[in-house]
């Protein structure tokens, strides 16, 4: 198999802020490859280098065995690009658009025309394919943003954050049109996303990303399987947590992985069902009251945590309060959420 | 050929994106009358100052107003160009084969048929109130070809600055700072003859008063028509300068990203 995309030791920084530090990866042709990874993990900023927007401060990648850095044009044509933030000309109707797109990638006529016809029918989008962009609902500007990425017949696409903050019909409809085209056209595709289920449905190797770096990578299946046991979430009562909630675990045997975060409390154990009755009864034995506990198998949730050495919803929520450095002026930061 | 062809492709985007505005329309084709008719008014009693050539001061004031109108509205061609960056537009199209510099020119483009349009709405102003162009067709084409050049010049300017600040506050700010010294630091109110010796001086070096001397040599009679294709020469290099450099600025805008 060859592969489609290669990134070898990508660093960059924005300022004093570094964000990727040593990223590598490769993707095979003809897959869904999944960059999985907080807000500000550095999933963007790679999306960014491998597209030719940014130049790295050193590594190498290629794509479509083009060298990023030496032949971008050669890339720019082999890609396709569906950025966080939308790229679509509010002001021109979805038809103008994809064939504005395509126009710049080299294509003329009737073979363009036909090319924009038959993606806007794909997308559902014939009907409203005259209307100006500004009148689609954020559902609609995505599926034109894929229309504007796959004009030119790419062979490798890149989604970063496709599907945020869309409702969730509208995420699952996305993630049909996603399963197509790699089934139905064989494209190879970067999806980049901050929800485990995405990536957990859609793509076929995973890379978890965390602060610039890889830090594991394998299907989804492999990574959950490189989990032994089960996975215990405990919820405390949020008005007793004291510092001891370690403490009091650590005469439950089989108790593995412990990491507690304000009121969460994560563990793995071997059998679960036999492991949460003494878990209780020592939380219990230093006056930590319990609100909720769930057992289950490990999820990409619980391989994040793993590797990451902390929660996601951590990992996401401190990138908030993180200042930015990496922000371009008018915007939030490349991995930001869409405004 | 295919750089040509994306930038038409640009420049037909953003006639599109124009049309689509019509108060906007509106606005850039009612401002010039308005700049005509209000100083022709306001300043009609300039003829009496004694040493002021000539009888009528419309007569004198339409090059200047012309000139005046392409240099403020091409100021704002910038706004454009951030209003891509902060929608995604413009990564999308550096993610795409195209050259860089047709994203600049097809951007002037759209301002040059701006201009253009403008230009025609004076002239036609001009005529129905009764100013004569002893210049003929010729004369007037120059004038215009001045206006035009030096709008694509400070419409390049206008992108270059918005590239690097990427802010609609910094580009408003700059252009607002810059209109009106550039416009009075001219001839377009007042003979040279009547104007302070320094300002006569700092207007020499003013691309707008180029235009302005260049465009009224014009369109008298007895032109000297190598005065005035210095002037256009000396403006095409300006807006050459000023193209080259904000294609330049996308790659100051790249190393952002």
């Amino acid at each position: 198999m060859t592969s489609a995309i290669q990134a070898d030791g990508l660093i960059k920084s924005y300022g004093d802020v570094r964000a990727l530090d040593g990223l590598s990866f490769s993707v095979e042709e003809g897959t869904v490859f999944g960059l999985l990874g907080p807000n500000g993990a550095g999933k963007s900023t790679t999306v960014k280098v491998l597209t030719t927007l940014a130049r790295p401060d050193e590594g190498r990648a290629t794509v479509a065995n083009h060298d990023v850095l030496g032949e971008p044009g050669r890339v720019r044509r082999s890609i396709g690009v569906v950025a966080q933030r939308s790229g679509v000309d509010r002001d021109l109707t979805g038809r103008e658009n994809v064939k504005l797109q395509g126009h710049l990638q080299g294509m003329r006529g009737r073979d363009l025309d036909r090319r924009v016809d038959e993606l806007l029918g794909q997308l559902g989008l014939a009907d409203a394919a005259s209307r100006v962009a500004r009148t689609y609902s954020g559902g609609m500007q995505r599926r034109l943003d894929i229309a504007i990425g796959l004009v030119h017949r790419p062979r490798v696409l890149f989604l970063d954050e496709p599907t945020t903050g869309l409702d969730p019909e509208v995420r699952a409809a996305m993630w049909q049109e996603i399963e197509r085209l790699k089934d139905e056209e064989g494209l190879t595709i970067l999806l980049t996303t901050h929800y485990m289920e995405e990536a957990d449905q859609l793509a076929s190797r995973v890379a978890i990303v965390d602060r610039g770096r890889v830090v594991a990578e394998g299907s989804p299946a492999e990574l959950k399987a490189s989990l032994d046991g089960e996975a215990v979430h405990v919820e405390l009562d949020g008005t007793s947590v004291n510092g001891n909630v370690e403490a009091a675990l650590q005469g439950v045997h089989g108790l593995r992985d412990v990491l507690v975060e304000g009121r969460a409390l994560h563990a793995r154990v071997d059998d679960g069902a036999r492991a949460v009755p003494a878990v209780l009864a020592a939380l219990d034995a230093h006056s930590l009251p319990v609100t909720t506990v769930t057992v289950a198998r490990p999820s990409l949730d619980d391989v994040y945590l793993r590797y990451a050495g902390r929660s996601f919803a951590e990992a996401d929520r401190t990138s908030h309060e993180r200042p930015d450095a990496a922000s371009p002026p008018q915007n939030a930061g490349p991995d930001a959420p869409r405004k | 050929m295919t750089a040509l062809s994306d930038s038409w492709a640009l420049t037909v985007r953003d006639l599109l994106r124009l049309w689509r505005q019509p108060w906007f329309i509106a606005i850039v084709l009612v401002q010039p009358v308005i700049w005509l008719l209000l100083f022709g008014e306001l300043f009609q009693r300039v003829i009496d100052i004694p040493g002021f050539e000539g009888g009528d001061y419309k007569q004198y004031l339409v090059p200047g107003v012309l000139v005046m109108t392409a240099f403020f509205s091409s100021g704002w061609n910038g706004m454009s160009t951030i209003e891509d960056l902060e929608r995604g537009v413009t990564d999308r199209l550096l993610m795409t084969p195209a050259r860089r510099w047709p994203l600049i020119v097809g951007r002037l483009g759209q301002n040059a048929v701006q201009v253009l349009i403008q230009s025609l709405v004076i002239i036609a102003m001009a005529l129905a109130i009764g100013v004569t162009f002893d210049g003929g067709v010729l004369g007037v084409t120059a004038l215009v070809l001045a206006a035009l050049l030096l709008g694509t010049a400070f419409a390049a300017l206008s992108n270059a600055l918005a590239l690097v600040a990427r802010q609609e506050e910094s580009l408003i700010g700059a252009v607002t700072f810059l209109q009106l010294p550039l416009t009075f630091l001219s001839t377009a109110f007042m003979q040279e003859e009547l104007i302070p010796g320094w300002v006569a001086t700092v207007a020499d070096y003013n691309p707008v008063n180029w235009a302005i001397v260049a465009g009224r040599d014009a369109v008298q009679s007895g032109t000297d028509w190598a005065t005035v294709a210095g002037y256009c020469g000396l403006l095409a290099a300006f807006a050459l300068a000023c193209t080259m450099l904000a294609t330049r600025a996308f790659r100051a805008y790249q190393s952002s990203v």
